[in-house]
């Protein structure tokens, strides 16, 4: 077992911004103090993940750090939490974006009646449950918080959204909460087993891993699919995705970017942490579903992305473009394609939170999504355009980026066994160039034009050079938004030369989570 | 009524004197408390100054609900774990009716407090007096309610013979999940329904549509009770008894003609559904829930809902047990038709009480999901479930008594726009009861769904759960819907207030929001208690 200290650790990081929604929400009447003391209660919590991470002993046992307490004895329910390298990483990404997301959100105007307090307040609250899901080692403890995880985005979307809020707010809700039940249904079939197996039921992960795992391939099936609905809603896969887009474009952009970046996370966890060890012979039994839901995922995103006149719209579609492609990783069963897709979870969370920042950063000057009420404005602001550039290279993998390295392991592993769809995927690559660097050129090349940059200050003299009037009133990044975005660049770059720290702390866990499908480290 | 119940009474063999057991007194306690207390409150109706009523008969109720607590916890201390049957057999004092003497008591404290409220509604949320007209003069100044500068406010308090009905409802329906025999539960019927018709037609605002709740509840409650009499008098013919074991096991082996068993049972089981709103027996449901005064209908969802699957419990696990295979399909089906109106109809409704009506209705379908699951677990998470249930009703209820506009209740869903922005308060704790209703995590609502459905599975009924997973999705959309419009809509500028509720209401509504949070975080305890053990079989 694991020393105290790292226990104390776990219980810290879901504690601390759990206070912090507490103390935030009481400091409504006050905007400055409440961002103040959101930030500061969100850097104390990314300090104790970096404490974490390096208490964090990779060639140890895979899970540490945890702790357990009764909860529901008549059904062997504990609050159960501890990590394993996936979850840890996870858990850090989390712990970085959210102080980025204040910070992002620092001079952002609420919508009317709103207090900074109120938003910042859900942010934390999120952060904490999204947490407890990746620590939580116990199924029924994680179906609670999957599923109390949806409240506090719930009224993020619905209470400071865009102009279809409610829409986006309720779709997101009924889609989850619907999987989410179906799971409910899986888990107990799963709990049922247990307790004909051992004559008591538990909802402890290892021993249901145990009692499932040895489960005839029928109920594997059954459990395998309910579990599977959920998380494909989560991360969604193409056909289950379209609340996404939704949700995402209605989302204010911090919260958009704890959505992509951490939330639908959860979904591709859940693959890796439920599905593989529990349901090892269903998993490979319906591989192929999945792989054809990732591959669809890969080219239908990719070409709707292409495809979009909304910026947020856009980040959606890129995104399950891109979870098809952890999903075909996963799927894949090697030990290079599932490093690389669990690699990737994390370097999607950095590029595209990056971008989507990027992007509120260029909302926040034009005052519009709209792709085509923009032109040119590299002119005016050359530095935005430099990061946004890095961002959308990093978001199509480029050699030298963070995400290259992950989307060249998932390539090189499931080519092997899944030759086929990991050509097609490929073509998804291809389509990730179009996309991304098409969207720069509309934005930032060409003359300054765009109902969003022309005759926004007016004056004489605007109709002729149109970028005077957009000079006057568009500034380029200031000092707040380079404190911002300068962790992401550095994460980009730095990973994209020395990604070792990452694939180290994961590559155990992966293993352990192959070994149970039966597959002992295939490739490497 | 009297006459009826005599004439049956003969049918039964007359009990030998010297074999008679001595009446267990402790055990029954609390019954004869309520009941006792109800004697004494209608005397105090009639002796009491109108004045001095009030204060009288809720001091009296209280009382008798506490005291009936009191004795049986008391009672508990030293019951046989197996329970025992007293009064000539016909009452079984078993674990389950421990349970749900209990929930009943607890919830009936909620309601009585609620009733008796004078400051949500002047006066309370009751008639002056129930002979008062629809339309006319007196009714147009007593739906003023008792305004405190009017000399003569006095003669527009409420009317203070609910007080007894209550205790005569509640004290049915204590007789009614605890009866042994047929008759007993018949009697227990009729002494929980007569009260209740009355006491739907007492509202003191839109008198007209709380006395058509009354005329339609009493009249379908009426066929229901013959439905229930007739098959209580075919299972008769057929078994030659009334004792729910002495059916058992004629059932379970007799060359006796079926006809008479099944059509017996059909009868009973739709009398008991009819009680219980589960569908297609519920079309009174919403249209009572609207028009009876709000308070009443908090007693009503509440506790009447939890007696009669009491008693719908103990008919199928104790009398019909040996006929399982004959029922059981057909009440599949009944589960699935009442989740399946319950959860699609009330996506139409625009009303927030008819809401709940049918929210009630889906959530007797998933406690009938429960009530055929014929082993411990099947008992104990109904059990449960209807813990969870009452106590999230009643506080619901209680939030809606509290939104008004100057006709009284704004019980029209667009009233609750933007309701957030005027009471966060208020807001946020009928958010919470509906996510509690919806059966999200970390509420009561979560656990009951959950210890009912995993009964469900692992009794192998797994097509069921699916349907009700879905019933529970699609309800929640209209749960979703009334945070949506609490959270995220404007408020209309003449929208309706919120009224501070009084030491009574609020009393109410924060001990059901607090039993659906504790049931919700430490379950534990009450489903021990659910699972302390099963009925008397005998």
């Amino acid at each position: 077992m694991t020393s105290s200290s790292g226990a104390a650790l776990l219980v810290a990081l879901l504690l601390i911004p759990l206070a912090g929604a507490i103390v935030v929400a009481l400091l409504r009447d006050n905007d400055k103090l409440a961002k103040q003391t959101a930030l500061g209660f969100a850097l104390v919590e990314l300090a104790v993940a970096v404490v974490a991470w390096i208490d964090y002993d990779p060639s140890a046992e895979r899970f540490q750090q945890h702790f357990s307490l009764d909860w529901i004895p008549a059904f062997g329910v504990h609050i159960a939490f501890g990590v394993d390298g996936i979850a840890l990483v996870m858990v850090a990404v989390t712990a970085l974006l959210v102080p980025l997301v204040i910070g992002f959100g620092w001079a952002e105007k609420l919508p009317a009646q709103r207090t900074a307090g109120g938003f910042l307040s859900l942010i934390l609250l999120q952060q904490a449950i999204t947490i407890g899901v990746f620590a939580a080692t116990d199924v029924f403890l994680f179906y609670v918080l999957f599923e109390i995880m949806l409240i506090p985005m719930y009224f993020l979307i619905g209470n400071y959204g865009g102009a279809r809020r409610q829409y986006a707010a309720v779709k997101f809700f009924l889609y989850s909460f619907l999987g989410g039940l179906i799971m409910l249904a899986s888990a107990i079939g799963a709990y049922s087993l247990a307790s004909d197996e051992l004559g008591k039921g538990t909802f402890d992960w290892a021993t249901l891993v145990e009692v499932v795992s040895n489960a005839p391939l029928s109920n594997q099936i059954w459990i395998f699919l309910g579990f599977f609905l959920a998380f494909a809603v989560k991360a969604p896969l193409v056909p289950l995705h379209t609340w996404l887009p939704d949700a995402a474009a209605e989302a204010p952009i911090g919260v958009a970017v704890l959505l992509v970046g951490i939330l639908d996370k959860v979904g591709t966890f859940g693959f890796l942490r439920y599905l593989l060890p529990m349901t090892p012979d269903a998993a490979v039994e319906l591989a192929p579903l999945v792989l054809v839901m990732g591959v669809a995922g890969v080219l239908y995103g990719a070409l709707l992305a292409t495809m979009q006149r909304d910026m947020k719209r856009f980040i959606a579609y890129v995104s399950i473009a891109h979870f098809g492609f952890i999903a075909i990783g996963v799927f894949a069963f090697t030990a290079q394609a599932e490093v690389g897709a669990v690699t990737y979870m994390v370097n999607h969370s950095i590029s595209t939170g990056m971008l989507i920042l990027v992007i509120g950063m260029v909302i926040a000057r034009g005052g519009s999504s709209l792709i085509s009420d923009y032109g040119g404005l590299a002119k005016i602001t050359p530095a935005l355009a430099g990061v946004f550039l890095l961002a959308g290279l990093s978001t199509l993998s480029l050699p030298g980026t963070n995400s290259f390295i992950s989307e060249f392991l998932v390539l090189i592993g499931a080519y092997g066994p899944e030759p086929v769809y990991t050509i097609l995927a490929t073509i998804g690559m291809v389509l990730a160039a179009l996309y991304v660097l098409w969207l720069y050129q509309r934005i930032f090349h060409g003359p300054v034009r765009g109902s969003a940059l022309v005759n926004v200050a007016g004056g004489p003299g605007t109709a002729l050079a149109p970028e005077v009037g957009a000079r006057k009133a568009i500034f380029d990044l200031n000092g707040r938004e380079k404190l911002v975005l300068a962790p992401l660049v550095v994460l980009v770059i730095g990973l994209g030369f020395y990604p070792a720290p990452v694939i180290d702390v994961v590559t155990p866990s992966v293993d352990a989570t192959l070994q149970s499908v039966g597959i002992s480290d295939g490739g490497n | 009524m009297s006459a009826l119940t005599s004439v049956l009474l003969l049918a039964q063999d007359p009990p030998d004197k010297e074999t008679l057991a001595p009446i267990n007194y402790g055990a029954i306690m609390p019954l004869l408390i309520i009941i006792g207390a109800a004697c004494i409150g209608v005397l105090l109706e009639a002796f009491l100054p109108r004045h001095q009523r009030w204060s009288a008969q809720v001091f009296l109720t209280l009382l008798a609900v506490v005291g009936a607590g009191a004795a049986m916890a008391l009672y508990l201390s030293d019951a046989p774990a197996e329970g025992e049957l007293t009064l000539s057999d016909s009452l079984a004092i078993d674990r389950p009716a421990l349970f749900l003497w209990g929930t009943l008591l607890a919830l009936a404290l909620g309601a009585v407090l609620m009733i008796a409220d004078r400051s949500v509604e002047p006066g309370g949320a009751l008639v002056a007096q129930a002979a008062v007209r629809p339309g006319t003069k007196q009714d147009r100044e007593q739906r003023l309610g008792a305004q405190p500068h009017r000399r003569d406010a006095a003669r527009f308090q409420m009317q203070t013979e609910v007080f007894p009905l209550t205790l005569f409802a509640l004290g049915g329906m204590m007789t009614f999940c605890a009866a042994n025999d047929l008759l007993t539960m018949f009697v227990a019927l009729e002494v929980l329904s007569l009260p209740l018709y009355l006491m739907c037609g007492l509202a003191r605002r839109r008198r007209l549509l709380s006395q058509e709740a009354a005329v339609k509840y009493f009249l379908l409650g009426a066929f229901a009770s013959a439905f229930f009499l007739y098959g209580l008098a075919l299972l008769y013919g057929y078994a030659g008894s009334v004792r729910l074991a002495d059916i058992a096991n004629a059932a379970a082996g007799s060359d006796r003609s079926d006809t008479l068993l099944f059509a017996g049972m059909a009868l009973l089981i739709v009398g008991l559904l009819f009680k219980g709103s589960v569908g297609p027996f519920h079309a009174w449901t919403p249209d009572v829930y609207q028009g009876a005064p709000t308070p009443i209908t908090a007693f009503m969802a509440a506790c009447t809902k939890v007696a009669a699957f009491g008693a719908i419990l103990r008919v199928l696990q104790v009398g019909l047990e040996s006929t399982q295979w004959e029922w059981r399909g057909v009440l599949w089906g009944v589960a699935i038709v009442s989740m399946v109106i319950g959860a699609v109809l009330g996506l139409t409704q625009t009303d927030i009480k008819r809401m709940i009506a049918y929210s009630s209705i889906a959530h007797a379908g998933f406690m009938m999901v429960g009530a055929i699951v014929l082993n411990e677990d099947g008992l104990s998470s109904t059990l449960f479930y209807l813990l969870t249930y009452g106590f999230t009703t009643l506080a619901a209820f209680g939030v809606v008594s509290l939104v008004r506009d100057a006709d009284g209740e704004a019980t029209h869903l667009s009233q609750w726009a933007g309701l957030a922005k005027r009471s966060p308060l208020v807001a946020g704790v009928f958010a919470f009861l509906l996510l509690a209703m919806a059966g999200i995590p970390l509420t009561s609502g979560f656990i009951g769904k959950f210890v009912v459905f995993s009964a469900a599975l692992s009794d192998g009924m797994a097509p069921l759960v699916v349907v009700a997973l879905i019933a529970s999705a699609v309800a929640a959309f209209f749960y979703l819907r009334v945070i949506v419009l609490m959270y995220f809509s404007e408020p209309a500028p003449d929208g309706p207030t919120v009224t501070v509720p009084g030491a009574f209401t609020t009393a109410a509504i924060t001990l059901g929001v607090v039993v659906t949070l504790l049931l919700g975080l430490v379950p534990a305890f009450a489903l021990d208690w659910a699972d302390a053990g099963t009925f008397a079989l005998r």
